[in-house]
């Protein structure tokens, strides 16, 4: 396509039909009138004309439909922003390489939930083998240790077992908010390490929580924040951007 | 039910036995067969004496709950979890967490054993280890408090068997089972009650992400799970009542699963025995190497946890599946193989049956390698013929589930006809949603209609379907069969736990003294006393 076509419209069989397909669910009972409201909802996502092609019961309340139509949206390129992520994602295979290519040596991670949190499906997620969104943890890449400390780690243990272990990096997860304790437990737990290591050794200080809020990595004195449904690919892929690039 | 198959399965119900006439034939060599069974059976005996030297923090609180303690203090602590803390405490668990406490009991220190671990928890009780008469009766007492509980699992059992010959089993095999999982349980109730009308046969409730983790079940009925809902002993009993009522309404009975899994393995199960759960995922293996629980923990509560599901009537499932998720699916083939067969002496020294052994396996070869469905087939027909009696586990896709719902839906379809074809015992239906959004009400609508097309259209192609003599499926069998061997002699020579220590498993190093929940393993005494243990090995009620 050249840059001369800045707006388009979907592609069914032939430029410009703008024709798409969409399935839905309407929890109404499969009749003439849920047709209705299914030919309603497609033509108010801008389907026209619409057809529908398939509706069927799910039961006594529910109806399934499938709809085809076009839609008289254009697109407009000029105004599509990408967003780029700083580093590359990278496969398991990936990171392993960079990691024995640049480390020449396995990359430690030590993980905690620190403070009273209890909740180590966060950091479970992101380190056990199990994973999470089909996606292996950190302690299924050849060339990462995983050092997982559980839940409920008090943060002097935190930073005296990343010592032992010569941590990389400390991954630290908070899903508890109340008080705002993810908060504090991040702060202090970012001051202890400061505090215990030489300027400039301080391992990558890494926290995780649904609730924090994107760009405070700095005013709490870590190195990066991951939120909800961060998966441990994209961990990964961090890690060796920092680490092992 | 509004949907009949036309193949019928006579009077096979239990076993999921495709009648011998109509079997596939591998033609496997007989004595290599056998040489792998022995050899799973010599890599197991010791790891089952290993268990039965030990027991756990668990074990001791799962006999609690036969005797029927149950109920947590105000910061949801569970009673059982303050009582074998308390005993612990003051005289150890060597000996069995029943014989101080009924000692205590008998001495007065409390009218009953709810109020005794309240009091226990104040730190009020002072126990001792009796001796002679004193020790004998209190015992007695013991088991008498802790039969009733194992009757009830008994009267479960009956009220199982009755229910199935009043209402039926499912009319097709495989038994169609289907995943719930909202994090409350007040939603799922609904959600599970609306797939076994649309023609699902077994429901799994998906524990809550970390309770296997958790070092006590959680009381009463919750509404907050995440990716799951908490297995609790109240959770149990609202689902089963409700599964209850849809299957007098869809005219079979519908089952109920979850997971005896984790650092509580043998307290759910015994709570699953005592609500008349029907099916439990209970592998041998999984929690050391995926959840890091240490081996040796890990051992001991699942024999315990077998143990009662044997007595339950419980069908286990177990979780080869997991495996292939991790390594290659060809490759590792024949670690399915071993894990089952591992899985299989396991489960009948604690006493399950074939019947009862839902051994795992799965659809998850790279669909873009050449032949792919040719080895699914063999690796299933494998699995069947090793196992003619027990209803294998036929787990869908996921690793290569990409995203591509139309392809994985075609996915799901071939996985849904290898079932079909080499006669599975239970298939967990596939969502073409799968590692996308958690299903919705359309994908598991859609999902049930691809089981029911292919069963119903290819059901009864167990009859027709004879790999050729010396073709590609019986040499890829023989194949996977042949290098199961191998490796289990690989175990055998190192013994289990080094073998798992190695990473032979699923690629995870999990050593035997590491690992989550190995402050709760402890060495048996020469007076250790569970009348739990002695009543299910025993066989007996009283």
């Amino acid at each position: 396509m050249s840059d001369t076509h800045t707006l388009v419209r979907p592609y069914g069989d032939t430029t410009g039909d703008g024709m798409v397909q969409v399935s839905f669910t309407l929890p109404l009972p499969c009749d003439k009138r849920a047709e209705g409201a299914a030919l309603q909802l497609a033509k108010k996502m801008g389907m026209e004309p619409a057809l529908l092609v398939h509706a069927k019961a799910m039961g006594p309340d529910y109806t399934f439909f499938v709809v085809y139509g076009s839609v008289s949206h254009l697109v407009d390129l000029r105004d599509v922003t990408v967003v780029e992520r700083r580093y590359p994602l990278l496969t398991a295979k990936e990171v392993n390489l960079a990691i024995k290519r640049t480390l020449r040596r396995k990359l430690v991670v030590v993980g905690a939930c620190i403070g009273t949190d209890a909740h180590t499906v966060g950091i479970d997620a992101i380190l056990s083998l199990k994973g999470f969104a089909g996606e292996k943890g950190l302690e299924y890449y050849r060339e990462i240790r995983v050092v997982n400390l559980g839940a409920q780690v008090l943060v002097p243990e935190l930073v005296a077992r990343a010592r032992a272990e010569r941590a990389d990096a400390v991954l630290v997860s908070q899903v508890v908010t109340q008080r705002d304790a993810h908060l504090h437990n991040t702060s202090a737990m970012s001051a202890a390490f400061r505090e215990a290591y030489p300027a400039g050794e301080v391992p990558l200080l890494v926290v995780g929580g649904p609730r924090f809020e994107e760009g405070s990595a700095a005013s709490l004195g870590v190195d990066r924040i991951f939120g909800r449904g961060t998966t441990p690919g994209e961990v990964a892929s961090y890690l060796v951007h920092e680490l092992a690039a | 039910m509004t949907w009949v198959l036309s193949r019928t399965t006579s009077g096979s119900r239990y076993s999921g036995r495709v009648p011998t006439t109509t079997r596939p034939r591998l033609e496997l060599d007989p004595l290599v067969v056998r040489r792998a069974r022995s050899l799973a059976r010599q890599a197991g005996r010791p790891v089952v004496r290993l268990a039965q030297r030990h027991t756990t923090v668990s074990v001791e609180r799962a006999t609690l709950r036969l005797a029927g303690l149950s109920g947590a203090d105000h910061e949801r602590v569970p009673w059982v979890n303050h009582l074998v803390e308390a005993v612990r405490g003051q005289v150890g668990l060597e000996c069995g967490v029943t014989t101080p406490v009924w000692d205590a009991l008998r001495r007065g220190e409390a009218e009953d054993l709810l109020t005794l671990a309240q009091k226990a928890a104040s730190d009020s009780i002072s126990f001792r280890l009796p001796t002679g008469p004193e020790l004998t009766r209190s015992r007695r007492a013991a088991r008498a408090a802790v039969a009733t509980g194992i009757r009830t699992v008994d009267r479960q059992r009956a009220a199982r068997e009755r229910l199935v010959r009043r209402l039926g089993d499912p009319k097709q095999r495989p038994w169609i089972y289907l995943i719930v999982a909202t994090g409350d349980i007040d939603e799922d109730i609904p959600q599970a009650q609306a797939a076994a009308r649309e023609g699902a046969d077994v429901i799994a409730v998906i524990r809550s992400t970390g309770q296997s983790l958790l070092d006590y079940v959680p009381e009463g009925a919750t509404h907050e799970g995440y990716a799951g809902t908490y297995a609790t002993q109240e959770n149990f009993r609202r689902m089963r009542a409700a599964l209850d009522e849809t299957s007098k309404e869809v005219g079979r009975y519908v089952r109920l699963t979850n997971y005896a899994s984790g650092l509580c393995m043998p307290e759910i199960a015994t709570l699953a025995g005592l609500e008349r759960l029907d099916m439990m995922l209970n592998d041998s293996m999984y929690g050391i190497l995926f959840r890091d629980i240490n081996p040796v923990r890990t051992f001991v509560d699942q024999r315990f946890s077998r143990q009662i599901h044997a007595r339950a009537g419980i069908i286990i499932n177990t979780g080869e599946d997991n495996y292939l998720t991790t390594a290659d699916a060809v490759d590792a083939a024949h670690t399915v193989t071993v894990s089952q067969l591992l899985n299989e002496y396991f489960a009948k020294e604690a006493g399950l049956q074939d019947w009862q052994l839902g051994l795992g396996h799965a659809f998850e070869i790279n669909p873009d390698l050449p032949d792919s469905f040719r080895l699914e087939l063999a690796h299933a027909l494998l699995a069947r013929t090793l196992f003619p009696d027990a209803p294998l586990k036929w787990m869908p896709p996921t690793k290569h589930m990409t995203g591509d719902v139309f392809r994985g839906y075609l996915l799901d379809g071939f996985f849904n006809l290898v079932g079909a074809m080499t006669g599975q015992g239970i298939l967990l239906v596939g969502m073409m949603t799968e590692a996308v959004v958690t299903p919705f009400l359309s994908d598991r609508d859609l999902a049930l209609q691809n089981a029911r097309y292919v069963l119903t259209a290819a059901g009864g192609l167990t009859e027709d379907f004879h790999p050729p003599r010396d073709g590609f499926i019986q040499t890829r069998a023989r194949e996977v069969l042949g290098e199961s061997v191998q490796l289990l002699e690989r175990i055998v020579d190192d013994g289990l736990l080094d073998a798992i220590g190695d990473g032979t498993f699923g690629l995870m190093r999990r050593p035997a003294d590491r690992g989550k929940g190995l402050e709760g393993v402890l060495e048996k005494a020469e007076g250790y006393d569970n009348p739990a243990v002695t009543l299910l090995e025993e066989g007996r009620s009283t």
